[in-house]
């Protein structure tokens, strides 16, 4: 059996916030990631979902050690890195990578393109066979860019083609892993199909795997293999993307995926629609018993005091919910 | 919120008294011997020496901080025998060049500063916000290039500058009387004299300050107009006026109370040319007298922690405001 | 069919700037009537805000050129809010038409409470004290769905979620009865089950009060759900106009074919691969000759005698009550349409 590249055990992260100045105290906990198991194969793509506040970008940052984690185990290729140093992590960094939502502020409005991507080599101190210059011009080419533009900077390009720099920026030391935070969520609905289409060929040509963190199921649906649902720091369910999306046992996952609108008027007139009441409870004070239970519509007296254990139902299928949809 | 202003209210107590501790350490460790400063031509050692007992400074600095610190509740005597004098709480010392307590001194000063301050307060905010909200409406018109000059100069005329111009033009048109210039006049018996007596220095510190408050009041209300919230005021059908007045300013001045309470406060502290210029016998002259000229170090000392508490409590003054004008930042 | 209350004709704007004139939107037609939901669909810079905002004056005449017309057929007679007075289209704003926006984050005034920003609005045109403004502020927040609505009332933008945020716009913004609604991005903004709140939200109100709604979106999955008529814009202009089922199911232009195909769904589990528009969407200030769309399309050159370049296509009635603005015959879009894989 192979092994997974990443694997998170138990993974929380607690957020403390404060109030007043300098006699700052603290006002509470936010448990922005509240104990998460899951496992990324390699070659793999797996889909973290879920509304604003759910947990799923500090998964992604805490995955990378951007932030310390609370407690918990993040094993990468089968070496323990929850509690290696900064200086420790500096050769792994090579092999996890990110791209950021935000392509424009995520690149150094000073510098040029070509320096942006040359500089991941520096950083490691890796001399790429050819030159950094003949590397960096490959890559933007690769990622559809004009190698000719490699003196150009941030500003002077477009939306679409500042994401490219920022993949080719993730991809220059071929690492094993991305964490691929909205990636697309920032891009014209014309030029996320293009971003999505690179994302989609370079993990054919380099087999790395993804773990694709966004709030858009369609798109998380047609990019991953796995799709795993995260409400309050939580998972809910986490299936394979077939099984998630024609059978989705979960109640919030059901009705998230009945939110979401379907470009087919006849479809979306003839399709069951569950709207749940009310929003997102705090996560500084999330609810007991099941974290989902102020929004379900089928909520009983044990939803709200046993907190549902996520357990396996078949074969590549979690489910955390006492009473799960008809399979 | 009393738990919150109780809260801020220690803090800032805590905060006065950590300043007090640091200007008396600064101030024993300075090279200065205010002893032998004191000590006038025909100096000894031994006459040194009863100096530094008559100051209070020949014991250790935790005890003539503990000694001040008891001095502010219950009053102090200063010096022994014939020489003795007694200063009622709060005591903030004893000025053996002025042969007064140093509360005296301050009694008398600051209300010429306060009054300096609080008219000068006044016209700079009229002046500043009203240009400051004519050079945004009237963006990239003679309003505004005319408002970018007065900035310019405003900012780049020192105060040292300005004040002699105007005291100059001032005399020149008989508009003061050299000999009366700087006399107290307490705004209760004659409320006209006082004005006129703080006017040119008012209009001096005026100059200073309003240059950045136009500045600050024309780059807010550009900023704010462009906000959504200005955008949804006129899909409601709000005339530009209301918008401006009830929406714009609301959120565009709300900053300048920061900067104006900490303006305001430092003020207070005493402004040192000014005051200097047109003679008036504040707490900037006290303070500059006593470290330039006497080395009066009960003076300098109070000055020093009086500005400090000054821009302390003007900060928690500020901050309750603002929570007020801001319902965001107030506590739930 | 109703009569439609807003007749947009031939509207244009532009903006000078140092770099050039942008020409943001560009000859703009269309009409809605009361009851009724149109949606204009485009990307940024398609020039769908900058048409709605002209519709309610909201451009700064200084800084913006407008031609055209935009007529509300009011009972008291018609308006064109772009030739009328500044003052006549000031007094029709929150009454007769009304507006909405994406961020409800920021398109609150976060000093004042939602109860007195909604008896602002009704004050404006209804005669009664604050007291009654009060009272009208809460029937309408308990109207857009607001729990404990006389309590929340007193509250500050700041303590409302985003969803909360836009139902108090919405409730804000349909105070004063208007006839028309323009929805920015309403959901944009939010979680999509908080989205699925606020378009239900929308066509309750739409029922309600009987309004014209345009919706501005870029979300062909929102459109769907809530449009009866679609405007399809790019660079400024309408490429497409048509009934909601016609758009999806018998798209007559390539860019709308284009977007169909390139969208990514829940419903279509099969994961091939999207057929990506290539390239980006032309510069606003040096539109290309010809159709804006020329360079992205990958049957321009079906068209003989270089047309595309050469000639702009005129917004034709290709089928019956759809328009497409394309040099291609209605045979070769159809071709099109049915196999996308092959042709784009």
């Amino acid at each position: 059996m192979t092994e997974p590249i990443l694997k998170l055990e138990g993974l929380t992260k607690y957020f403390d916030t404060t109030a007043g100045g300098i006699f700052s105290r603290k006002k509470g906990t936010v448990k922005a990631v509240d104990g998460i198991d899951l496992e990324i194969m390699p070659g793999q793509t797996v889909g973290l979902v879920g509304e604003s506040g759910c947990g799923k970008t500090t998964v992604g940052r805490t995955v990378l050690k951007l932030y310390e984690p609370t407690s918990g185990k993040i094993v990468f290729e089968g070496r323990d890195i929850t509690n290696l140093s900064r200086h420790d992590m500096k050769p792994l960094r090579a092999q996890m990578q990110m791209i950021f939502q935000d392509p424009f502020a995520s690149l150094n409005p000073r510098q040029t393109v070509g320096s942006l991507i040359g500089a991941t080599f520096d950083i490691q101190g890796i001399t790429p066979p050819g030159g950094v210059k003949v590397e960096v011009e490959r890559l933007m080419e690769r990622v559809g860019l004009n190698p000719e533009h490699v003196n150009r900077y941030p500003h002077e390009f477009s939306g679409g083609q500042r994401q490219r720099i920022g993949v080719a920026r993730a991809i220059a030391l071929k690492p094993k892993l991305i964490v691929a935070d909205e990636p697309v969520s920032a891009l014209d609905v014309s030029i996320q199909a293009q971003v999505v289409n690179l994302l989609d060929d370079l993990q054919n040509e380099f087999g790395m795997s993804y773990l694709f963190v966004a709030h858009d199921l369609s798109v998380v649906q047609h990019i991953s293999d796995r799709v795993i649902v995260m409400y309050l720091g939580k998972i809910m369910e986490d299936a394979d993307k077939h099984d998630l999306f024609s059978s989705p046992r979960h109640p919030y996952t059901k009705a998230l995926l009945s939110a979401v609108p379907v470009p087919d008027p006849i479809k979306g007139r003839q399709r069951e629609r569950i709207i749940l009441q009310g929003d997102l409870p705090s996560p500084m004070n999330p609810p007991s018993g099941c974290v989902f239970n102020t929004r379900c519509w089928k909520v009983q007296e044990k939803c709200r005091t046993d907190v549902p254990a996520l357990i396996q139902i078949a074969p590549n299928h979690r489910l955390a919910c006492h009473f799960p949809e008809p399979a | 919120m009393l738990k919150y202003l109780v809260r801020r209210l220690s803090a800032t107590l805590l905060v006065i008294t950590l300043v007090s501790m640091s200007v008396f350490i600064i101030f024993a460790y300075l090279p200065m011997d205010p002893a032998r400063l004191t000590c006038g031509k025909a100096c000894t050692p031994p006459i040194i020496e009863a100096n530094r007992h008559r100051l209070g400074l020949d014991v250790p600095v935790q005890i003539q901080y503990g000694r001040f610190v008891k001095g502010l509740f219950v009053g102090r005597e200063y010096g022994e025998g014939a020489a003795k004098f007694e200063c009622p709480a709060p005591a903030f010392g004893y000025s053996f060049n002025k042969h007064e307590c140093v509360a005296t001194l301050i009694a008398s000063a600051f209300p010429v500063t306060f009054s300096l301050a609080i008219g000068a307060f006044i016209l700079w905010l009229l002046l500043g916000v009203s240009l400051g909200v004519l050079a945004a409406k009237r963006q990239g018109k003679w309003q505004d290039k005319a408002s970018t000059v007065f900035v310019l100069v405003g900012i780049s005329l020192p105060t040292f500058i300005s004040g002699i111009l105007i005291l100059l033009l001032a005399l020149k048109f008989n508009l003061i009387n050299p000999i009366e210039m700087g006399r107290w006049v307490s705004p209760f018996t004659n409320p006209l004299g006082w004005a006129w007596n703080f006017i040119f220095p008012w209009i001096t510190l005026a100059l200073a300050f309003a240059a950045t408050y136009t500045r600050f009041t024309r780059s807010n209300v550009i900023e704010t107009s462009s906000e959504d919230y200005i955008r949804t005021a006129r899909a409601k059908g709000l005339s530009e006026k209301v918008i401006l007045r009830k929406h714009t300013l609301r959120a565009a001045l709300a900053p300048i109370v920061t900067i104006a309470g900490l303006d305001f406060a430092g003020l207070l502290g005493g402004a040192i040319i000014t005051e200097n210029i047109f003679n008036l016998p504040g707490l900037g002259r006290l303070s500059i007298r006593a470290v330039l000229i006497d080395y009066d170090l009960p003076v300098i000392l109070t000055t020093t922690l009086l500005a400090a508490t000054f821009v302390v409590v003007m900060n928690l003054i500020v901050d309750i405001l603002y929570a007020y004008i801001d319902p965001r930042v107030r506590v739930a | 069919m109703t009569s439609p209350f807003l007749e947009v004709k031939n509207l244009t704007v532009s903006f000078p700037t140092e770099d050039g004139l942008v020409r943001a939107s560009n000859d703009i037609s269309f009409t809605v009537a009361r009851g009724e939901t149109l949606a204009v669909v485009g990307e940024s810079g398609s020039g769908k805000s900058v048409t709605s905002l002209a519709v309610m004056g909201l451009h700064n005449r200084r800084s913006a050129q407008i031609s055209g017309e935009a007529i509300l057929h009011l009972e008291s007679g018609d308006v064109d809010t772009i030739s009328a007075p500044e003052d006549v289209v000031r007094k029709l704003r929150g009454k007769s038409m009304a507006m909405i926006f994406q961020d409800p984050m920021s398109a609150l005034h976060p000093y004042y409470t939602v109860g007195d920003q909604i008896s602002e609005a009704w004050g404006l045109y209804n005669e009664g004290s604050k007291k009654d403004g009060i009272k009208r502020a809460i029937e309408m927040l308990e109207l857009v769905g607001i729990p404990e609505a006389a309590k929340r009332v007193n509250e500050f933008p700041h303590q409302f979620s985003g969803g909360m945020r836009q139902r108090v716009m919405i409730g804000m913004a349909l105070v004063n009865n208007p006839s028309l609604l323009i929805a920015d991005e309403p959901t944009t903004a939010l979680d999509v089950t908080v989205q699925s709140q606020i378009l239900q939200l929308l066509r309750d109100m739409q029922k309600e009060f009987n309004m014209a709604v345009i919706l501005i979106t870029h979300d062909l999955g929102v459109v769907a759900e809530v449009a009866d008529r679609v405007c399809v814009m790019y660079a400024g202009k309408i490429v497409e106009q048509a009934q909601i089922d016609d758009i999806y199911y018998v798209p007559d232009h390539p860019y709308t074919i284009g977007l169909l195909n390139s969208i990514p769904r829940v419903d279509q589990l099969d994961g091939r691969r999207l057929l990506a528009i290539p390239g980006q969407p032309p510069s606003l200030i040096s539109l290309p000759t010809g159709c804006a769309f020329r360079a992205r399309c990958s049957l321009s050159h079906l068209v003989p005698n270089n047309l595309c370049a050469t000639k702009v296509p005129d917004l034709d009635e290709k089928l019956t009550g759809h328009f497409s603005r394309c040099h291609l015959t209605e045979a070769q879009l159809s071709k099109a349409r049915t196999a996308p894989g092959d042709a784009l």
